[in-house]
């Protein structure tokens, strides 16, 4: 291949350290969307509920997320837990954290959203034959509004992936930042190589996002089948 | 004679201002049939509701099978399970099949095991002509079969009383008769019903009480045989006069 940019990831361990990269963003995204996911659905039903104190505090809390940028979430935690809590979290943990709260606001407004469309005769129906509240979400409510959660949350778990791009900033080493070592490491030999690496994890996080979108797309057709009656 | 199984007292009910029941009081006997006629905006969806606690209520009691309930809602999800509901819309829970949307109530709520109330469900299903559908999912059930399936799902739960609300109003006049003649049976069966419904025929048929209503009160309460013959209000004969062609 003579002396083409690609070369760039031949040299010493530089693939592995991408792939180490990339399993770095793609851990906290997925933690992210995991404990996220779960904490939004519960925050999402709760908003449902007619309590106006609760309600006005998880509106409190999404506004928050929603209105913030990223970065300054990440830097309020990375820089203002340890000063004046004296909570000291690796640069990790407090991505995750971070991006998980964020999940969890966004997720829980797609399920009130969710929720709330179903129409009150199913939930009338479901209390004639005596279902409890707690049975009224899991059999009625849920099942019947799931394929209208999905797009919006495949949506915003393509969006915490991407913007596990920001973790570079509170000096997380995700694919991003070793890119960029890599990269000024090999600056002399490779002056191209910013085109390569980038290029290459471009790919990496297509990788990652496309699957997501394709699953959505079954789901959601899916989801319409089952719940339209 | 013996208490009955319902006895509504003093019922108020308002939203805002507005006064939506004034003062209804009745009862209805065991194996009895109480029908509730009027016009429409006259409270008889309202009262059937709050009959199972699905609307609340600001003053007044229901008494039922001897245990009060005030307008607070602890006590109706036990007792839900012995007043079947059947509505104008049918409800069907679309993300289930028939079968299940009819063993939802007996096997989470009542904790039966399935063997035993899925055989009830048959046998139901074949009373009213539908056993052949309960794998179907309601999107592929006519609006009369729909209804028909949402009867047994009540009916399943093994009720004291079934509240029908204008369950053929929506309905096909096609497919009105096969499910008023559903409830005719369970009629003849000695099943305590109360019905809110517009068809005057059926009404006769099978009211042994009716409760007339107008603007939230109960201007007549008659047995069903002396109601049509001799109204004994200006208001209820103009009413009937009005249904008929």
């Amino acid at each position: 291949m003579g002396h083409s940019g690609i070369n760039i990831f031949f040299e010493g361990a530089n693939f592995i350290r991408l792939l180490g990269g990339l399993y770095v963003s793609a851990k906290i995204a997925l933690l992210a969307i995991l404990f996220g996911g779960v904490l939004g659905i519960v925050l999402g039903v709760l908003r449902t509920l007619h309590n106006p104190l609760l309600r006005m505090i998880l509106r409190l809390y999404l506004e928050f997320f929603r209105i913030v940028p990223t970065i300054v979430l990440l830097f309020l935690f990375y820089y203002i837990l340890p000063q004046s809590f004296n909570i000291n979290f690796k640069a990790d943990t407090v991505g995750t954290l971070v991006f998980s709260l964020w999940m969890a606001a966004e997720m829980s407004d797609i399920v009130r959203g969710a929720l709330i469309s179903v129409p009150r005769h199913q939930v009338e129906a479901g209390k004639a034959i005596g279902l409890n509240p707690f049975q009224l979400y899991r059999y009625i409510l849920l099942p019947q509004s799931v394929h209208l959660m999905i797009p919006a949350t495949i949506n915003l778990m393509t969006r915490i992936i991407k913007t596990t791009s920001l973790l570079l900033l509170i000096s997380v080493v995700d694919v991003i930042n070793v890119g960029q070592q890599i990269i000024e490491a090999n600056s002399h030999r490779y002056q191209d190589g910013a085109f390569w690496v980038y290029g290459f994890i471009f790919i990496l996080y297509f990788i990652l996002c496309y699957p997501l979108s394709r699953l959505a797309r079954r789901l959601e057709r899916r989801g319409k089948v089952g719940a339209n009656g | 004679m013996a208490e009955p199984l319902l006895k509504v007292e003093h019922l108020q009910k308002s939203y805002g201002n507005k006064r939506v029941l004034e003062d209804i009081s009745f009862e209805v006997d065991e194996g009895s049939v109480v029908v509730l006629l009027g016009p429409s905006g006259s409270g008889k969806s309202t009262l059937i509701r709050c009959l199972n606690g699905l609307e609340v209520f600001q003053s007044g009691s229901i008494v039922f099978n001897g245990e009060t309930v005030q307008s607070s809602q602890k006590n109706w999800r036990r007792l839900r399970q012995q007043i079947g509901m059947v509505f104008q819309s049918y409800d069907l829970f679309p993300n289930m099949t028939v079968m299940e949307n009819i063993l939802l109530g007996p096997m989470k709520v009542q904790k039966r095991k399935k063997d035993e109330a899925a055989r009830q469900a048959l046998s139901l299903l074949k009373e009213v002509g539908m056993e052949q559908y309960a794998e179907a999912y309601p999107r592929e059930l006519s609006g009369g079969q729909k209804q028909r399936v949402a009867i047994v799902r009540a009916l399943e739960l093994n009720p004291r009383l079934m509240l029908f609300d204008e369950v053929t109003a929506s309905l096909d006049p096609e497919m009105v008769r096969g499910v008023l003649e559903i409830i005719l049976r369970l009629a003849k069966e000695n099943m305590t019903m109360i019905v809110v419904t517009h068809e005057m025929n059926f009404a006769r048929q099978i009211g042994d009480k009716i409760l007339f209503l107008e603007d939230g009160k109960i201007l007549e309460q008659t047995p069903g045989s002396q109601f049509f013959a001799r109204p004994q209000t200006d208001r209820a004969k103009k009413f009937l006069e009005s249904m008929d062609f």
